[in-house]
């Protein structure tokens, strides 16, 4: 597994009594995107979450780039920026520009001097088509776009892996199809990513390996092909076909 | 003298006005450097209080929460009276404006670190997260992207709470602070003559209703929006 | 160790002075139940007049509510119960004491309803009058009950307040507790009835502040 940027092995977390993920094996290697699709409560949001350590698992081992980041010691802040996560309610902060988000983090967590965490702050923004929206606040920009500020947020401090939870479920139809857009040039530039949602033609186009989560468990994986023109699994099958209305 | 001349005649009268002006004047001196003093101490302790508890250590929180409900049950001239009267029985010794000054902090401290602790909490969840997902420390994220946002929703009941604690200034006149009030009753108890007061009320509104006005326009910049 | 509480928690003056204490107590409560009815209904007053369309009305409701939220209260009550005599008026003290209270309640209450109105979106006056309703029933029937769910923790502040309010009638010597407990203190040179008063407004306050600090919470997660 030299190769897995991602290695969950044997990961647990309840929520009081509640079991939410029953026992998680997935490795995710370089350049690969994952995607990750199964009915609500399968654990797939908390799963995501537990990667970058916003939920904490009960047992289980998680590394990044070789990092073991529930290991007790570990800088928590500095792994965080090789994880880039983006959120389905962006949670940009209402209170700074586009660009004033897209740069917070290199200044005070990387220590970049202004002129040089804007430069980097722009090419980001720029990436995901936002070159003309340095200074808007995100009371200004429509979902889509604040969604893309969202993902260049996350790319600018040049993760290793990025992690999207939902990122197009709060967006209206119309503006979805920007953010997937972004979303499928970062596949094509090498990144390597996982995704949970429900957007099935674009696993179908972009994702090298379809994950489908039930009941706390990966019940079955495979190519988007198989997965979804030859699905094995009974509860896939229904999973599928309720999508698909 | 009919009646209104009288009512003139004891409360505006112009020669006894202009005698006792600087006892008036020293006064407001006093209550200006008390509120100052009061406002510095109280919001900075509220919000060292506030900051202290998001760390959510449960003991720290414990004390916290205490004092916050003490301090906010107890009567402001109650607390003066302890400390100016009680005090000294146990060694302590305060003069008329430190206990005035450390009861109405105490008390303002409680109320605005309630203030502020329901502001950092009313920040949405999702703020933190994306904060910490990108690697800022807690702290960090309270000082760039968690305070700035609570701050916006707790200026209006800050500055109601704030101009209610400084008219407790008054209070001090009851162990003797020569603040307006104390001032003006004891200038009209000499001069046999309530224009003093007048002085005194006059002295107040010229204080503090531009306080008031100042925080009307800030609950309307910082309304809620809906 | 031992001269604490010989000074402040003296159990042999405490028991001497609690009845005289409770006196106090019961005219705190009593100034309370007075000034809080009162209070609430001219602070109501004061809002609803305040929906008027008199422009004239508002401005000078305006200047009431900040006159008397920036004049101190107890500047209010020495004003009206020493100066008074000299118009040749002879007040008695507790309605000296009440009116002080009242003009000074009746201007936070007004503002906390006025805030409250206000925020009920406009939709709801305009669905209530296309329906027939006039302005009066639109007030009673759809606007008011919201409004003052809203603002429920900050009339439950104010009345908070007020009850500590009375603490200041000590000061005309009105025998609230306050002064009960100075009286006792000075007739016994110990503070226990200082320190026992202020154990009784904790008491009476504390579940008050609890509540508070309960509803506080939930007002401001809702915005």
């Amino acid at each position: 597994m030299s190769n897995a940027i991602l290695d969950i092995a044997a990961l647990h977390k309840s929520y009081g009594a509640n079991p939410v993920l029953k026992g998680i094996d997935l490795a995710v290697n370089e350049n690969e995107l994952v995607f990750v699709i199964g009915p609500s409560g399968s654990g797939k949001s908390t799963l995501l979450r537990c990667c970058n350590r916003l939920e904490e698992p009960e047992s289980g081992s998680i590394r990044v780039d070789g990092t073991d980041i529930l290991r007790p010691g570990v800088d928590l802040n500095q792994v965080r920026q090789k994880i880039g996560m983006v959120f389905q309610s962006f949670n940009l902060y209402p209170h700074m520009t586009a660009l004033g988000n897209v740069t917070l983090a290199l200044r005070r967590v990387q220590g970049m001097g202004k002129e040089a965490a804007e430069e980097k702050g722009r090419a980001a923004l720029t990436r995901v088509g936002l070159g003309e929206k340095f200074n808007a606040f995100p009371n200004e920009l429509s979902g889509g776009q604040q969604q893309r500020v969202g993902i260049a947020r996350a790319l600018a401090l040049e993760p290793r892996i990025v992690l999207f939870d939902e990122p197009t479920s709060a967006l209206d139809p119309e503006l979805v199809g920007g953010v997937l857009k972004v979303m499928r040039e970062l596949k094509e530039s090498g990144m390597t990513m996982v995704v949970v949602s429900h957007e099935m033609a674009f696993a179908r186009a972009a994702a090298d390996r379809v994950i489908f989560m039930d009941k706390g468990v990966i019940a079955d994986q495979g190519p988007p092909e198989e997965m979804f023109g030859n699905p094995r699994h009974e509860r896939l099958r229904e999973f599928l076909s309720r999508i698909n209305h | 003298m009919g009646a209104w001349d009288r009512f003139v005649f004891s409360f505006f009268n112009l020669d006894i006005a202009r005698q006792y002006l600087p006892a008036i004047g020293k006064g407001m001196v006093t209550t200006i450097w008390l509120a100052l003093a009061v406002i510095v101490t109280g919001v900075l302790l509220g919000l060292v209080l506030a900051l202290l508890r998001s760390y959510r250590n449960k003991l720290v929180n414990f004390f916290i929460i205490m004092f916050a409900d003490i301090m906010r049950a107890l009567p402001p001239l109650v607390l003066i009276i302890l400390l100016f009267f009680a005090l000294p029985y146990a060694g302590l010794s305060l003069e008329a404006f430190a206990a005035t000054w450390v009861a109405l902090s105490l008390v303002l401290a409680a109320f605005a670190e309630e203030i502020f602790w329901a502001g950092i909490v009313a920040v949405p969840r999702g703020q933190w997260e994306a904060a910490r997902s990108t690697g800022l420390s807690k702290l960090q994220t309270l000082a760039h992207v968690v305070l700035p946002q609570a701050v916006r929703m707790t200026l209006p009941p800050l500055t109601n709470r704030v101009i209610a604690i400084t008219k407790g200034t008054a209070l001090g006149s009851v162990v003797a602070l020569s603040e307006i009030l104390n001032q003006a009753s004891s200038s009209a108890s000499q001069a046999g003559n309530a224009t003093p007061m007048t002085l005194g009320a006059l002295a107040y509104l010229v204080l503090f209703i531009p306080v008031v006005i100042f925080g009307r326009w800030i609950e309307t910049r910082f309304a809620w929006k809906k | 160790m031992d001269a604490i509480v010989q000074n402040f928690f003296n159990l042999e003056i405490a028991a001497k002075v609690w009845p005289f204490l409770l006196k106090g107590l019961g005219m705190t409560l009593m100034l309370s139940a007075i000034v809080v009815p009162l209070g609430l209904m001219a602070g109501l007053v004061v809002a609803v007049l305040g929906t008027l369309k008199s422009r004239l009305l508002k401005a000078a409701l305006i200047v009431y509510v900040d006159f008397f939220r920036a004049f101190p209260p107890l500047v209010l009550l020495i004003f009206i119960y020493f100066g008074t005599p000299f118009l040749g008026l002879d007040i008695p003290k507790l309605l000296a004491v009440a009116i002080g209270f009242l003009l000074n309640t009746s201007s936070y209450y007004g503002e906390v309803f006025r805030a409250g109105i206000e925020s009920i979106p406009k939709g709801q006056f305009e669905a209530a009058r296309s329906t027939g309703l006039s302005n009066a029933q639109t007030l009673r029937f759809v606007v008011l009950p919201q409004a003052i769910r809203n603002v429920l923790p900050d009339l439950i502040s104010n009345t908070l307040e007020v009850i500590k309010l009375t603490t200041l009638a000590s000061v005309v010597a009105l025998p609230e507790l306050l002064n009960n407990a100075r009286q006792a203190q000075a007739l016994t040179y110990n503070p226990t009835p200082i320190v026992l008063a202020a154990l009784m407004y904790l008491v009476l306050l504390w579940p008050l502040v609890r509540l508070l600090s309960r509803l506080e919470h939930k007002s401001i997660a809702m915005h």
